[in-house]
């Protein structure tokens, strides 16, 4: 929207939408204007995929500080899998 | 000013209109009842889409006595809720300025030729819409007014042009045909008072008629009375310079 910030990684998963689960191709992640969040600007992700249509979309909306708790959540998660042996060799950061 | 004693009819539907390249698009139309002759609008809606915001501000305009039209300019990127057209828009970078200036041109054309229009034609857009708005009337001849609301990116960096955005709307300056309102708020990031002043200056520089506003204590989108930057007393003053500035301009 108007800070025009959007990247698009390309993902491969599943996300659960209004309809049910589907296979997902991209999450979205701006820092712009929510939809829903009481605040001028979110970082909002959408996972979605393309080839379903705008509708096929799981959107949410955090707040900075809630965005940075999700990094380092996401990150905290994936190492105690990871030395917990519970990840692939192809999935193990490189060292 | 209308009294209560008064008779008032409106009709609002979604249109079909043949759009930029011809391709049929979307467009929400609300017109005063009667035979007019009535002044028009064009309004170009914000980034986040074409929603209930919009609507509404359709048949305001067609209830203060405007043939009024908003277009969808996300037609082609597909049918959804407004908000996932949002987001896909949002994921795209927006729509492609040819294409926006060729729906609103378009859009323009349909109030023109409308049997109620008194001939003359305004555009009004908030957000991305304004900066459309400024952008429209400026490469497509035949607008009598320009509002732009909050339109962020006017001026834009060489950094910021992108293949959909080319070209800063602040380099058709020269060909702006008609008056401008602008209305901003002085704690915005995008436009920035500074940007808001390098237009006016721009505009000055051309010889252009305009009147800028920038109101203290408003950010971006302080209209939007759904949103956290909604100021009431900054919305209504806003309001109520856009009627005298239209009804002095489109008479």
């Amino acid at each position: 929207m108007c800070t025009m910030i959007c990247h698009s990684a390309p993902i491969s998963g599943n996300g659960k939408g209004r309809e049910g689960w589907f296979p997902l191709l991209h999450a979205n992640v701006s820092y712009d204007h929510p939809f829903s969040l009481p605040d001028d600007h979110t970082l909002n992700i959408d996972f979605v995929n393309g080839d379903r249509g705008p509708s096929a979309r799981v959107a949410v909306e955090l707040s900075v500080e809630a965005a940075r708790s999700l990094v380092a959540t996401i990150q905290a998660v994936l190492a105690e899998a990871e030395s917990g042996g519970y990840l692939d060799e192809d999935e193990k950061l490189a060292v | 000013m209308y009294q209560t004693n008064d008779y008032e009819g409106m009709i609002a539907e979604t249109v079909v209109i043949p759009g930029h390249k011809g391709d049929p698009i979307r467009a929400y139309y609300a017109r005063p009842l009667g035979p007019g002759p009535f002044p028009a609008m064009v309004l170009i809606h914000h980034f986040p889409g074409w929603d209930e915001w919009y609507r509404e501000a359709t048949r305001k305009f067609a209830h203060h006595g405007y043939l009024t039209i908003s277009p969808n300019l996300y037609e082609r990127m597909g049918h959804g809720t407004p908000e996932d057209m949002g987001a896909a828009a949002r994921a795209a970078g927006g729509v492609p300025d040819d294409q926006a200036v060729g729906d609103i041109a378009a859009s323009m054309n349909f109030l023109r030729g409308q049997a109620q229009s008194n001939g003359k034609v305004g555009v009004f857009g908030t957000c991305s819409g304004g900066r459309h708005a400024v952008l429209a009337a400026s490469r497509a001849p035949g607008f009598d007014a320009v509002v732009d609301c909050w339109g962020g990116r006017v001026v834009m960096g060489d950094d910021q042009l992108t293949a959909n955005w080319p070209v800063a709307p602040i380099d058709y300056t020269a060909d702006l045909p008609c008056p401008i309102l602008g209305i901003f708020g002085a704690d915005d990031r995008s436009p920035t008072p500074d940007q808001v002043a390098q237009h006016e200056a721009a505009l000055k520089e051309h010889g252009k008629e305009y009147d800028f506003h920038m109101y203290e204590g408003a950010g971006h989108g302080f209209f939007y009375y759904d949103r956290t930057a909604y100021r009431q007393e900054q919305a209504v003053d806003g309001w109520n310079k856009i009627w005298a500035f239209l009804e002095k301009n489109l008479a």
